[in-house]
């Protein structure tokens, strides 16, 4: 036991460490960027990395460095709503699924069951389909397919409280359902939610940057890195910098999201 | 019996979700398809005529049993913009994607189990820790962008292989063996990274159980207790974890088409939603969620036939 708390959170410390990293440089963004990002200089087109552009230009000579930094805002944004939206439908859902049961549960958990069969990015693009691309349906969009897996996490752990000692003690007191969901179980089931909360932002980051490498996510101007990516690849072979920048970071982020949901599992589990 | 029957149930409960939610994407949401599909400026007469067409003046019930009706006769009805019949257009693009997906299951399968087991046997060790790092980012990293990668470092520097274009197999066996083998690579890099993981702790999970101790307490060697006792009773549980890699492989196979400019499947969703084609979308999805619930459904009863005590449950 000693031992095991001596060890350091490795997945914790670099996880936390990458996303502190890409966070600061998305806040920095906002005030301030090496170019501008929409300049378009064509003599100064498909540059590899130097001091002027430290990750080079892009076809049309726009700054790659500018670009992938306030590509780093869209890829949060749309992390924060798909995480959000998934949160707060996924514990309701869950909740009362997990608390109800019943025929309620089995009907809920069937209706998951059903979304869950589609693999994510048909449902991302079916859904694209209908509502039509840009940052905020995409983010929509993602929310939605967000939603079930978080409502399983949930439920699963109301399973595990709904009928521990403290719940069957708020029932015999009067306490209300809905208070019983959303104050009593609820906080118990907050470190698994926020392991949920980072897996899902960075099932989102991969779906949005997929969704906007096939043109149907993030459309211009909104920078996204996954466009970035669409749009270096036909000088692949030529100018391989020009997809490593974006790619790279958007595979960063990811892991350090990946990273720090392990790192906090271990935290919940040592703890127990 | 009893529970391949529940299961029976279950599956049909499943598809007719999974048809209802396709239907009511298409139709309930806010906008007009049509509108949509035609522009804003197209002519209310056009609108009403390709209404009728695709049966949407029609009540949402008898819609939805129209769409039943097709689906099981393989009738999609006519694409907008190819005016072929839906089915045509997918059965034409099948084959590549099929081949597509079996190759890079296949893949993954021998890879990411021998290398798991490897790891599992040499836990911590310099191996272990650097592959169990790698997988980690394989984990990470978008698909299209290993094809990318995988581009960079073999499309250029060997030539070996043809990326971006297509050889039928008709036409030359080993030109689209060479033509889908990066691809394949590509889809199954991020698999193999989650299957490689599943293989790895469920053999050390296994490796504390009580039967191993057992088996070892009686003399059986080192290599007779891994493959006899351990190996075979991690990888049923691995099974599972198939039906959710092939999802991801056929999810994967509509990117990587893009990736490497292949004409299949995902390539025609991706057109076809650009292009407004609702009818050519709808029939896709649904084919597609329908072969995924069906695979899961043939995993789990495989995983009854290979593990009698689930059976016995």
């Amino acid at each position: 036991m000693i031992h095991s708390k001596k060890k350091r959170n490795m997945n914790l410390i670099i996880g936390g460490t990458i996303l502190l990293f890409f966070l600061t440089i998305m806040v920095i963004s906002f005030f301030y960027t090496p170019y501008d990002v929409n300049k378009i200089q064509v003599a100064n087109k498909l540059q590899p990395p130097s001091s002027a552009h430290w990750l080079g230009t892009d076809k049309f000579g726009r700054d790659t460095l500018s670009r992938i930094m306030t590509g780093t805002q869209t890829a949060f944004f749309v992390g924060a709503v798909v995480v959000v939206i998934g949160l707060f439908f996924g514990s309701i859902i869950g909740g009362l699924a997990g608390y109800l049961g019943g025929w309620f549960d089995e009907i809920v958990m069937r209706f998951i069951d059903a979304l869950m069969a589609f693999p994510g990015i048909i449902l991302a693009i079916m859904i694209v389909a209908v509502f039509g691309t840009g940052i905020t349906d995409t983010a929509l969009a993602l929310g939605v397919l967000a939603t079930p897996s978080i409502a399983r996490i949930v439920r699963s752990g109301f399973m595990q409280n709904k009928d521990l000692d403290y719940v069957v003690a708020a029932r015999s007191i009067g306490v209300s359902p809905l208070r019983i969901i959303f104050k009593v179980i609820m906080p118990n089931i907050y470190s698994q939610l926020i392991v949920a909360g980072s897996v899902a932002f960075a099932g989102a980051l991969l779906a949005e940057s997929s969704l906007s490498y096939l043109g149907l996510g993030v459309q211009p101007p909104d920078p996204s890195l996954g466009r970035m990516l669409s749009e270096s690849q036909e000088y692949i072979t030529d100018d391989p910098w020009y997809a490593l920048a974006p790619g790279l970071t958007i595979t960063f982020i990811v892991l350090g999201f990946y990273m720090l949901s392990n790192g906090l599992r271990e935290l919940t589990d040592r703890r127990s | 019996m009893a529970y391949i029957l529940r299961r029976l149930v279950f599956l049909c409960l499943t598809l007719v979700f999974i048809s209802i939610i396709t239907f009511l994407v298409f139709r309930i949401l806010p906008g007009d398809p049509v509108q949509i599909m035609l522009g804003p400026d197209a002519d209310p007469a056009r609108i009403t005529a390709v209404r009728h067409q695709l049966g949407l003046d029609q009540p949402l019930f008898e819609q939805y049993i129209h769409l039943i009706q097709g689906f099981v006769k393989g009738d999609l009805g006519e694409s907008l913009r190819f005016s072929m019949p839906v089915k045509t257009l997918i059965l034409a693009r099948l084959p590549l994607t099929f081949s597509l997906a079996l190759m890079s299951l296949v893949i993954v399968v021998f890879v990411s189990i021998p290398l798991g087991v490897l790891a599992a046997i040499r836990k911590n060790s310099w191996g272990d820790i650097i592959l169990s790092s790698i997988t980690q980012v394989g984990m990470a990293i978008p698909t299209f962008f290993v094809g990318m990668l995988l581009m960079i470092l073999f499309g250029s520097m060997f030539r070996l292989f043809s990326p971006g274009g297509y050889i039928p197999w008709g036409e030359s066996f080993f030109g689209a063996l060479g033509s889908l083998l990066l691809p394949a690579l590509t889809i199954a890099i991020p698999q193999i990274a989650v299957c490689f993981r599943y293989v790895r702790n469920e053999i050390l999970e296994q490796t504390t159980m009580d039967y191993v101790r057992t088996a070892r307490g009686k003399g059986a060697t080192e290599r007779a207790t891994l493959f006899k006792h351990i190996l075979r009773n991690s990888l049923i549980p691995v099974l599972t974890v198939f039906g959710l890699i092939l999802a991801e492989v056929i999810a994967g196979t509509i990117v990587v088409e893009q990736v490497f400019s292949l004409p299949g499947i995902g390539t025609l969703l991706i057109t076809s939603v650009s292009g407004r084609d609702f009818p050519v979308v709808q029939g896709l999805v649904l084919y597609i969620a329908f072969v995924v619930v069906c695979i899961n459904f043939i995993v789990d009863l495989l995983y009854r036939v290979l593990d009698p005590r689930i059976r016995l449950k």
